[in-house]
């Protein structure tokens, strides 16, 4: 008998990206890139949650919703990496640690 | 369904949006091709373009359209009307100081039109998708607008710190959305209220409704989702920080509004745990860490920390009197925190302009008129009667000990008497110490903006508190 992959799956493996999205986020030290990456991650787990929910549910929001999150994520991940570029301008690394002028 | 996109006329309530969606455009062109004095040019025009839309908002149809995902209620009025009104004094704010900020060019004033328009669309999202697309079109526009000084290192620093972190803030947001969309099946706040009050309590809606307020509690930063608030408030040039403290803020607490009453109203219970203890962490941890801040900036962001808690004293009452109070709060905290960026702003001289607490020692002898204005505005957050922060708390405090919230009212009050202590440090250090520093005579619509703030909270009570009053119990009711 061949297991049937059902929502609980999609949910799981969403909720697991979501995890390695928020964990890449905070326990990063290394690299601001690896930062927008972990963002887009999180993006991609509510994509599949969207969409996985969608089917569950026969109806098309979920998916739509899915194809706004698609297009703003590019926006966002445009303005996040000319922000690091003028960031890398102005202090020459994209080190995590190195952001740390203004503290308190 | 045709028919809905037929008419322009049918689209009435979106006209204002609409009015600056097309503005902000020709805003660019106008930009480009203008050569000289380019920024102040459009800086004008943005001014104008905003004051229309203003007018046009007051005025404007109430309905909801675009298959009920976009709706212009009563509530909505309000909020916009100070939305508008907040851009359009930060924008005043910068006609002089732009050059010296690092703001004089013509891009600035169309992302502050553009984020404008997100925010009023935040207001008035009837629908998950509608909200994202209004607050990603806000949070986009502002992070630019944080780093907008591309040559100095730390509004870089606070671009990439209020990126990374309301990027991280949609996500939490967008995710809750996503579970609220599974298991109600529906995205349209009112569907969800529906769905969510014939279902028994449901474990994947209770996740998605967490999700979401601490999203939208990033936007707002209440604690414990407030660090990027001081690193970015100082990071970013005065009057962009004078933006950031005034309408996103106004506009959030919206959006918050609208979520919880619209969507969740039928869980209430569920929902005030987690505003009631928002409220309380940002009210004690704004009052304790303000206290150490020699910054003005990090002062006014931990003292906008702070105000937010008060806000959802009111919110977490859970009823009409509290949504009028947080209403009532939110424009006044709005007049008050302009208010008292403008002060600062009109304070600059051959070395610049004044950044610290010291720099502002002994103001009382060479600049009375500002030194007196920013007392009123500091004794008005501290909330001493008569003035407009007094009313502003009463209302929220009221509500909650209507809701029998009593421990919730008594820790606000007990904060906001230390919070005292920070507001009156800096009333004493203008009027009791050795001036160090002289001044210039400041620019004349800096002190029209001092001016027109001071005077409508000096004289709450008499001229604007009533109508003010009325209009929010109006916008208020319509939630209900």
């Amino acid at each position: 008998m061949t297991p049937v992959i059902g929502l609980g799956h999609f949910l799981t493996v969403a909720a697991i990206v979501f995890t390695i999205g928020v964990f890449g986020i905070f326990l990063n030290r290394k690299n601001i890139i690896i930062i927008l990456m972990s963002v887009e991650l999180i993006l991609l787990a509510v994509n599949i949650n969207l969409v996985a929910f969608s089917g569950h549910l026969g109806d098309l929001v979920g998916q739509v919703f899915a194809l706004l999150i698609l297009t703003v994520a590019a926006a966002e991940a445009a303005i996040g990496l000319a922000i690091l570029v003028i960031f890398f301008r102005n202090r020459g690394s994209i080190a995590v640690d190195d952001v740390n002028m203004m503290k308190g | 369904m045709m028919s809905e996109f037929s008419g322009f006329a049918s689209l009435a309530p979106a006209w204002p949006e609409m009015l600056l969606a097309a503005g902000a455009l020709a805003l660019l062109m106008v930009g480009v091709f203008a050569r000289n004095e380019a920024s102040r040019f459009v800086t004008i025009l943005a001014i104008g373009l905003l004051a229309v839309a203003g007018a046009m908002v007051l005025f404007s149809t109430q309905g909801a359209i675009f298959s009920n995902g976009f709706i212009n209620d009563e509530f909505a009025r309000f909020m916009k009307a100070f939305v508008i009104a907040g851009s359009i004094l930060a924008l005043v704010l910068t006609v002089s100081t732009a050059e010296d900020k690092g703001l004089n060019k013509f891009e600035y004033p169309v992302l502050v039109v553009l984020s404008t328009l997100g925010m009023m669309m935040m207001v008035s999202a009837n629908d998950l998708m509608s909200l994202y697309v209004g607050l990603e079109l806000q949070s986009l526009a502002l992070y630019v607008v944080a780093a907008f000084r591309r040559e100095n290192a730390r509004a870089a620093e606070a671009g990439l710190k209020y990126f990374v972190l309301g990027a991280l803030s949609s996500g939490l947001l967008l995710y809750g959305a996503s579970l609220v969309y599974g298991f109600t099946g529906h995205t349209q706040l009112d569907r969800i209220a529906e769905a969510v009050a014939m279902g028994e309590r449901n474990v994947g809606v209770i996740f998605g409704l967490v999700f979401l307020l601490a999203g939208i509690a990033f936007k707002i930063s209440a604690v414990p989702f407030h660090m990027w608030t001081p690193d970015v408030y100082e990071g970013a040039p005065m009057p962009v920080t004078a933006f950031f403290a005034s309408a996103p803020k106004v506009a959030a607490v919206a959006l918050l509004i609208r979520v919880v009453f619209d969507a969740f109203e039928p869980i209430a219970r569920d929902w005030q745990q987690v505003v009631i203890f928002l409220s309380i962490a940002s009210m004690v941890l704004a009052s304790f860490a303000a206290i150490g801040q020699n910054n003005l900036k990090r002062l006014l962001a931990y003292s906008s920390i702070g105000h937010v808690g008060f806000a959802l004293v009111g919110l977490s009452a859970g009823n009409l009197t509290g949504v009028e109070g947080v209403a009532i709060y939110m424009a006044i905290y709005l007049t008050m925190t302009i208010g008292t960026f403008a002060c600062i702003l009109a304070l600059r001289n051959a070395d610049g302009y004044a950044e610290s607490i010291d720099d502002l020692a002994g103001l009382s002898q060479n600049r009375p008129f500002v030194a007196g204005m920013l007392a009123v505005f500091m004794f008005s957050l501290v909330g001493l009667p008569p003035l407009a922060g007094f009313f502003a708390k009463w209302y929220v405090f009221l509500a909650a000990i209507e809701a029998q919230l009593f421990v919730l009212a008594v820790i606000g009050m007990l904060a906001s008497a230390v919070s005292a202590f920070y507001y009156l440090r800096i009333v004493k250090v203008m009027y009791f110490d050795e001036p160090t520093r002289d001044y210039a005579v400041p620019a004349i619509e800096i002190r029209a903006v001092v001016a027109l703030t001071g005077f409508l909270i000096v004289t709450y009570y008499f001229t604007v508190g009533a109508p003010l009053a009325e209009y929010a119990h109006n916008a208020a009711g319509s939630l209900f």
